[in-house]
């Protein structure tokens, strides 16, 4: 065991890790300077039940009706032999498939551990990848690996690793609508990251057995039930861009290192009594939480079980308004900062001139909106507007 | 975003208190709006779950779908809310005025249209896809459903679609409407909640507006506004009330669970019922912009349009516009947009100051003025007065631009000279003032009077604050499309006209 991991180990405190997940990896890419963050994630640490004791607990649940469609939906889209994908894939997409053989990976000689899982996916996938020939072949429940922050995660896309002209397709089933052809954009959004995950797991995979990155397609196959009903329908989309990101966001992460090496020996041991119940004072977590700094913003709070502690903590930055809000203040940091730097109470720092002048500016043209100055003179009766000119 | 909002969103954060954004109401309020609080169905395609809905605050009516997978209880739901906005929207196609069309002719316009409030802008989304999901089924054959419910999805559709034109009133989202006229302390993200943006605007007694909006964050004491329901409530009281009531067996039983599930739902939509009104009692207590009622005009207009074409054709909106039509939409939400944006600052001093700071408008104090001065340039002697106007705004106009201001519409100006202070006195350091003294020459022309002198009040003193600015509210034509079965290749070719579809009408709702 290196230092890190065991720092990280002792950060953790004595329960098991975490694992990571698609959804956790795609998140690092929404905030990716979040120090915070970084280590908790690296650390394995379960953010929802630190949240909760420190008293703010996560404002997210997921609902067991959409647990309950999008797993309808999944078995639906992939029932004998998936039939039906195969069909939207031929039909829809104009794929030529001749021929599908289809692997179900869940267990192995019913063996459902997930390293014996991972091994036969590898096994399957550097088969098929070795062998060349153009006849698709689905494989269900793969089982991927990839290294965050310089531990395992497995990751189990929903179906993938399907082979066609030569190189292998992540397909993501989801069971948000497209209506008419429009999905809600976030959604897709954050679809597309997920199977950048699988796309970059995938590519590592078959990198070990020495194939180039390009046999894994980076189009994947977005499949979805069709406006109001449950038929699906699939889409190409390419997750290029995402790829870029996720790969520079978990280069980052192996830095973790240093991150950890830098902060003093402490614990977010959250000290549960028999029944499980954390009997960690909530200040003191807080206070080892506020050595690794924290870079909230409003987008948090959509994505980190973090995010109303940190909101809590960051009250007095500009940030907490949004990103926008504190690019309109000159970048100045504190809300209070900005708020007297523009009437004039804080001469400017040094750096800050030109967003004094624009706060300054800005503070005086809203008084004089909220109370329009009045004339020296009173004004006279205003004549009817004349369109005609007057001419001599 | 601009920085006067973003200084506004700072005084709130540091008052504890909402601060205004408008001293004027730029949102038209009905006499009597139609409020609908829709909720939906966790992971379905909008699912209509429940919905409270009504033109009156102290009796919403309130639809239930106690098995929301149903597609006959979904058809159900639609045509009891069918029976509620129909009418309502009906309500208004009779009494007309006549206003006019062309040169001698006059078309009908009627006097009043609907207006529907919802709380937040996924409820307009709610609104949009209900209105798809209906608007195309057929009141006869396989799958007939209710004859008002094709009627209510156009409608929907309708005033979905009108949403989206910048200044149109006839579908409002609380949220929207409220955070254009007050700046909260919170991030646009959070504004989204309705309950807390009201806890900023309107804190109960004792309370500040932070400390309510922190409050309204708890599902179980402020449940969310919809139409996406509290997973904590789906999962502890609603599964099992919905599993009760597929497993009630006997009418007594029956009725005993949908009462169940009434009350649980009602007690998630009142709330949200009540703050909506009380968020349009807050707007109406600010004064009604000038421009607003031309506005609703032009909502009438549109209303009466879509009323006689409904009547006339019958047809619901395509799933798709034609190029044409497209382009159409676009152009006129484009021009739209510009009038609105100009109409808000001539009628709101803090809407203007947003144009201030960018240097498109200026405001100061009339220094000079040479209210005589005679243009002999040309053949004949013009009256062209001269002022000159000192401020201290940023100003980017340049010579020779034609300005207006706010109190004199019928009279241009157009910008003779700028002269910064800094270049008069050319300090040598070059560290001028950031709010330097500006002087702005102007020629004055019109709204003076016919004869060579102008008429008394007409030019503006010195000493007189004014302020001037490049927007127009000006008529702009619009483009010159192509009729619709003249549409070139390049875009497709002529569309083939809409016929709705067997496909169209039997659609599963699933």
């Amino acid at each position: 065991m290196t230092n890190t991991e065991a720092r990280l180990d002792q950060i953790r405190g004595p329960v098991p890790p975490r694992p990571h997940n698609a959804r956790t990896i795609a998140a690092l890419t929404s905030n990716p300077a979040c120090v915070r963050r970084a280590i908790l994630d690296a650390a394995g640490v379960d953010k929802a039940r630190l949240a909760a004791a420190l008293g703010f607990a996560a404002p997210f649940g997921q609902s067991r009706f959409a647990i309950t469609r999008g797993n309808a939906f999944e078995q639906q889209v992939k029932a004998n032999g998936c039939a039906e994908l195969l069909r939207l894939l031929r039909e829809q997409l104009q794929l030529p498939i001749p021929e599908v053989s289809y692997d179900d990976l869940d267990e192995v000689a019913g063996n459902p551990s997930l390293p014996v899982r991972h091994a036969r996916t590898r096994q399957l996938l550097t088969r098929a990848a070795d062998s060349g020939d153009d006849a698709g072949t689905l494989f269900d429940h793969p089982l991927l690996c990839l290294e965050v922050g310089g531990r395992l995660a497995y990751l189990e896309p929903d179906l993938i690793a399907f082979r066609l002209r030569g190189k292998f397709h992540v397909v993501e089933i989801k069971s948000f609508a497209a209506i008419d052809g429009q999905a809600d954009p976030d959604k897709v959004a954050a679809a597309a990251i997920q199977a950048a995950v699988y796309v970059l797991a995938l590519r590592q995979l078959l990198a070990e057995s020495g194939h180039a990155a390009d046999l894994v397609a980076d189009e994947v196959f977005l499949v979805c039930p069709e406006n109001f009903s449950n038929r699906p329908t699939a889409a190409r989309l390419d997750v290029r861009k995402q790829l870029t990101v996720l790969r520079r966001q978990l280069s980052r992460l192996t830095l973790i290192a240093y991150l950890v090496e830098a902060m003093p020996d402490v614990t977010l041991d959250l000290e549960p009594d028999d029944t499980g119940v954390p009997g960690r004072p909530s200040a003191e977590l807080a206070e080892v939480l506020s050595l690794m700094p924290a870079r909230y913003m409003p987008e948090c709070l959509a994505s980190c079980e973090m995010c109303r502690f940190c909101r809590a903590e960051g009250r007095a930055e500009t940030a907490t308004l949004g990103r926008a809000v504190r690019e309109d203040l000159g970048g100045v940091e504190y809300v209070e900062t900005a708020l007297q730097l523009a009437s004039g109470e804080l001469a400017p720092p040094a750096g800050l001139q030109d967003a004094t002048a624009l706060l300054r500016t800005a503070a005086r043209l809203r008084l004089e909106g909220l109370a329009p100055p009045e004339s020296l003179v009173e004004p006279q009766s205003l004549a009817a507007p004349e369109s005609r000119e007057a001419t001599a | 975003m601009s920085t006067l909002t973003a200084l506004a969103k700072a005084a709130a954060w540091s008052a504890g208190t909402a601060q205004p954004l408008a001293l004027v109401r730029h949102v038209h309020l009905a006499e009597r709006p139609l409020v609908f609080v829709p909720l939906a169905l966790a992971g379905e395609a909008n699912a209509p779950l429940a919905a409270m809905v009504g033109d009156d605050p102290d009796s919403p009516r309130l639809l239930v779908v106690s098995q929301p997978r149903n597609r006959d209880q979904r058809f159900a739901f639609a045509a009891e809310l069918a029976d509620v906005v129909v009418p309502y929207i009906e309500g208004f196609c009779s009494a007309t005025e006549d206003v006019p069309a062309s040169r001698d002719e006059t078309r009908p316009r009627f006097l009043n249209a609907p207006q529907l409030v919802v709380p937040n802008l996924a409820g307009m989304g709610f609104v949009r896809l209900l209105g798809r999901s209906t608007r195309f089924r057929r009141t006869t054959g396989e799958f007939a459903v209710a004859p008002s419910v094709p009627v209510l999805g156009r409608w929907l559709t309708y005033l979905a679609e009108r949403a989206e034109h910048p200044g149109s009133c006839m579908l409002l989202a609380a949220t929207e409407a409220l955070s254009r006229h007050w700046a909260s302390g919170q991030s646009a993200m959070e504004d989204l909640n309705l309950a807390a943006l009201v806890g900023w605007i309107d804190p109960p007694p004792g309370l500040t507006g932070a400390e309510a909006a922190e409050a309204a964050e708890d599902p179980v004491l402020s449940p969310p506004a919809g139409p996406a329901t509290d997973p904590g409530f789906d999962n502890e009281v609603l599964e099992p009330l919905i599993e009760a009531n597929g497993r009630a067996d006997g009418d007594a039983a029956l009725a005993r669970s949908r009462a169940a599930l009434e009350r649980a739902l009602s007690g998630q939509l009142l709330p949200t019922w009540r703050l909506v009104w009380r968020a349009l009692n807050l707007l109406s207590a600010l004064p009604e912009g000038g421009s607003v009622a031309r506005r609703w005009d032009i909502d009438r207009d549109s209303f009466t349009a879509y009323y006689t074409y409904l009547r006339d054709t019958g047809l619901p909106q395509p799933r798709r516009d034609g190029a044409v039509a497209a382009a159409r939409r676009l152009d006129w939400m484009e021009r739209a947009q510009a009038t609105y944006a100009a109409q808000q600052a001539f009628d709101d001093p803090l809407a203007m100051a947003e144009y201030r700071m960018a240097g498109e408008a200026f405001a100061g104090v009339v220094v000079k003025a040479e209210p005589e001065r005679l243009d002999d340039s040309g053949k004949r002697r013009r009256l062209r007065p001269h002022i000159m106007v000192e401020t201290a705004d940023p100003v980017t106009v340049e010579k020779g631009t034609v300005l207006a201001a706010v109190r004199r519409p019928g009279q241009s100006a157009r910008v003779v000279s700028v002269l910064a202070e800094s270049d008069e006195t050319a300090s040598a350091e070059g560290d001028a003032e950031p709010d330097g003294v500006v002087r702005v020459v102007l020629e004055l022309s019109g709204g003076m009077g016919r004869s060579l002198t102008a008429a008394p009040g007409s030019v503006p003193e010195v000493g007189e604050w004014l302020c001037y600015s490049s927007l127009a509210v000006d008529y702009q034509r619009p483009w010159d499309l192509p009729p619709a079965e003249e549409t070139p290749w390049t875009h497709g070719g002529p569309p083939q006209p809409y016929v709705p579809a067997d496909e169209d009408a039997v659609e599963e709702w699933s």
